[in-house]
């Protein structure tokens, strides 16, 4: 059994992996601003009605959907250079993130909109209000409300999914992880310790989707995919 | 120059087809056991057993709070202190089936919540046994319902299948990894290796959203 498991030398690593959960919380927050922003624009192409701009945004959507975040952060991890674009690991993995979350949440926000029923809508022509002020004081005040909370489940899944960034050497939380495991040969104490903070992101984002639920009284979605 | 790389690539397509059939191995054995596991633990999640349901939905809790990647070295490092010897594969397997379970798990037992009591009460009502009831007024009702998330919870299975390169499996990813190390052009190599997960996975989307949609119509029909 894990008789010899030693909790001093995670006392000793503490620091570092302080440090890890700083830098996954901090990269998860960065991508997922990104990732709305992305979102927001693939969302506003794919309700229009051009197909010119709805096309791509379609084709985006679904190639990310059907391909894992590891094959796309490795596409832009070894591609990028080949274009003549190097930029540092952590850039690179926080631009994985967003570009891979801001696909599911384009899906969310769409989701939200379309729930928005149609007399909603149709109250708003009849007001006289045009386009810009329908969307504007009718449509997304509404939508809003239904896309927090599963927006706060994509945020569990970035956090999660940023573990992967420790594949390409973005040091985090799963990379203090690996190197206590490799310096000392404690894989146990190490994984333990880091599968620890991420079940503490975890229940805090989780917290926080309940507590937004009840807020905006919305049912709380099942949280994290 | 980009034709070399071509010539090269198609040179190591027994690689690429060996990464194919791993991840589809991968993730057919992981699928049959989780759902397997994924049922009897949400028929068990919902079956009444505070206790019972209560250990269930902790454990599940973790598996959803970690990251997919910890749960990989945590199975492939840690079960080899406590004496269980086991290679890269049994660990893949293990860790994606106990994934793919935690989250059927929690379909089905939503699944399961959304059957009117009513219904159970009439099966009560006619006498039918524990068994009979799960089997032939719970399940097919709550199936209905399951099916399109289910169905997305395989398509992020075969996506999943792609972190075990991290305990290094050559599956499709690794051999992508491994291919690009040789042909310098990620851009190309990792387009083929993303090919490779959308010939599998966008049939399984497609097939969700139909799913979705006509369960849509059903429950329209049933509201009206």
């Amino acid at each position: 059994m894990l008789e010899n498991f030693s909790f001093r030398t995670i006392v000793e690593y503490l620091p570092l992996f302080g440090h890890g959960l700083l830098a996954t919380l901090w990269l998860s927050v960065v991508s997922f601003a990104g990732a709305l922003a992305v979102g927001i624009i693939l969302c506003a192409m794919n309700l229009q009605r051009s197909r010119l701009s709805k096309v791509p945004a379609k084709i985006y959507i679904d190639a990310i959907r059907a391909t894992p975040l590891l094959a796309q952060l490795y596409f832009l991890y070894f591609g990028l250079p080949r274009l003549g674009v190097v930029l540092p690991e952590l850039v690179v993995g926080i631009l994985a993130l967003s570009l891979n979350s801001g696909a599911y949440i384009a899906e969310i926000i769409r989701a939200g909109i379309l729930s928005i029923s149609r007399g909603q809508v149709e109250a708003g022509i009849a007001s006289g209000m045009t386009y810009t002020q329908r969307m504007r004081f009718v449509v997304l005040p509404q939508a809003f409300r239904v896309t927090i909370p599963p927006l706060l489940g994509q945020a569990i899944v970035l956090v999660k999914d940023s573990a992967l960034l420790s594949l390409i050497s973005v040091s985090e939380l799963t990379r203090a992880g690996q190197l206590l495991a490799s310096d000392r040969f404690m894989p146990a104490e190490g994984f333990i310790t880091t599968a620890a903070c991420y079940l503490v992101l975890y229940y805090g984002l989780k917290g926080l989707a309940a507590l937004s639920g009840r807020w905006l009284g919305v049912q709380s979605v099942r949280s994290g995919a | 120059m980009i034709w070399q790389q071509f010539q090269s690539l198609i040179g190591s397509y027994p690689l690429a087809l060996r990464g194919l059939g791993m991840t589809v191995a991968l993730s057919l054995i992981s699928l049959v056991l989780g759902t397997l596991i994924g049922f009897a633990l949400g028929i068990l999640r919902t079956g009444g057993n505070q206790l019972i349901s209560r250990v269930i939905g902790a454990w599940v809790d973790l598996i959803r709070g970690t990251p997919f990647l910890v749960q990989i070295f945590l199975i492939f490092f840690i079960l080899p202190e406590l004496g269980i010897e086991l290679d890269a594969f049994t660990a893949g397997i293990i860790a994606l089936s106990n994934l793919a379970a935690c989250f059927i798990c929690e379909i089905v037992a939503a699944g399961i919540r959304a059957v009117p009591t009513g219904q159970v009460e009439a099966a009560l009502a006619s006498g039918l046994s524990r068994w009979q009831r799960m089997r032939q007024v719970v399940l097919p009702q709550a199936m209905r319902m399951s099916l399109p998330p289910l169905v997305g919870q395989y398509v992020l299975l075969i996506k999943d299948s792609s972190v075990v390169s991290a305990i290094g499996l050559t599956d499709l990813t690794r051999v992508g990894w491994l291919v690009v190390q040789r042909v310098p052009n990620g851009l190309l190599v990792f387009a083929i290796v993303g090919i490779g997960y959308f010939v599998v996975c966008y049939p399984l989307i497609l097939l969700a959203r139909r799913l979705e949609s006509r369960m849509g119509a059903a429950h329209g029909e049933v509201q009206l």
